[in-house]
């Protein structure tokens, strides 16, 4: 399974994403740059953190018109793997891959530290290593976490089982306490938290490594491959 | 030569945590009669056009697509020149 992992001029999570791969999974995985024009190669698409465009006009405003999110959309159509994280959901939300916005933080602050998930669908290719309703330890890092999406955005989202991790505890004033959301089809996910942050108990919790885990199966059960590490 | 003035403010019925920050200062300070304030962006644009009816139609589709993010954010605009 080969993974792509974005970087936008302002990417910072970028390193942490490949480390991720590399170290949890073995898997191939290349940083591709954001004037790329084609990512056929590649089963998973990586959008990380950061704050690419120095988050000029708002969040993931100018990524979203980078050359490789055409690519990035063609991708999602053709029922890829993408995962935003951070600064990649909020761009992936601007790019309209993803329902809803990012806002300010209610308490106007930067944001770092652990934060406890509930993993409210575990049946998305990415959280399939995960119990239903586990709770889990992945860290934030974001001025701008506060999802936001309209009431009937909402209800959809509840209807089609779109909400996949919300905080036991809300950092950020996001509505229904939402970390991460997928796409109708569940192959699109974004969420603030960071699971390539947490991928080792050095690095406090290694919770997020079933994320990685879990692609890998999903892509496995769909490929027929049988390699394991 | 056109001047296009763009105003873009945060949905009524969306949180505007900044507003509310800068209020609290407000009162803070004695301006005790905001019983609101919302912030927003304002931005200015020469555009290299005379034709009014062309530059109203573009400056909307850069609104649209760029400028505001009509999921949270509302956008009106003034054409001068």
């Amino acid at each position: 399974m080969k993974f792509a992992v974005l970087v936008f001029p302002g990417s910072n999570c970028d390193i942490d994403c490949y480390k991720a791969v590399e170290e949890t999974l073995g898997e191939p995985v290349d940083y591709v740059w954001h004037t790329a024009t084609d990512l056929s190669a590649y089963d998973c698409i990586l959008v990380p953190g950061g704050f690419s465009y120095g988050d000029y006009l708002r969040c993931g405003a100018i990524s979203r018109f980078a050359p490789v999110m055409s690519e990035v959309a063609k991708a999602a159509e053709q029922g890829k793997y993408i995962l935003g994280i951070c600064n990649g959901f909020q761009i992936l939300t601007e790019a309209g891959l993803l329902p809803g916005a990012l806002l300010r933080n209610t308490s106007m602050k930067f944001l770092c530290h652990d934060t406890v998930l509930k993993v409210a669908n575990n049946r998305t290719p990415f959280t399939t290593d995960f119990s239903e309703n586990e709770e889990i330890v992945i860290p934030i890092a974001h001025g701008e976490g506060n999802y936001y999406c309209d009431e009937e955005t909402l209800a959809r989202l509840q209807e089609n089982n779109q909400i996949v991790f919300t905080y036991s505890s809300n950092p950020n004033g996001s509505v229904l306490d939402i970390a991460g959301i997928c796409n109708e089809r569940g192959n699109v996910v974004g969420m603030m938290p960071h699971p390539e942050r947490a991928v080792n108990s050095l690095l406090g919790s290694e919770d997020g490594k079933r994320m990685f885990t879990s692609i890998l199966k999903a892509w496995r059960d769909t490929h027929g491959a049988a390699s394991v590490r | 030569m056109m001047k296009a003035t763009v105003y873009v403010t945060i949905k009524q019925g969306v949180l505007d945590p900044q507003g509310v920050a800068v209020q609290g200062a407000l009162h803070s300070m004695g301006f005790e009669e905001v019983s609101s304030l919302r912030i927003g962006k304002y931005m200015e644009l020469q555009l290299d056009t005379n034709d009014r009816a062309e530059a109203e139609q573009r400056v909307k589709a850069m609104c649209e697509k760029l400028l505001a993010n009509t999921v949270v954010e509302d956008y009106r605009y003034e054409l001068e020149g």
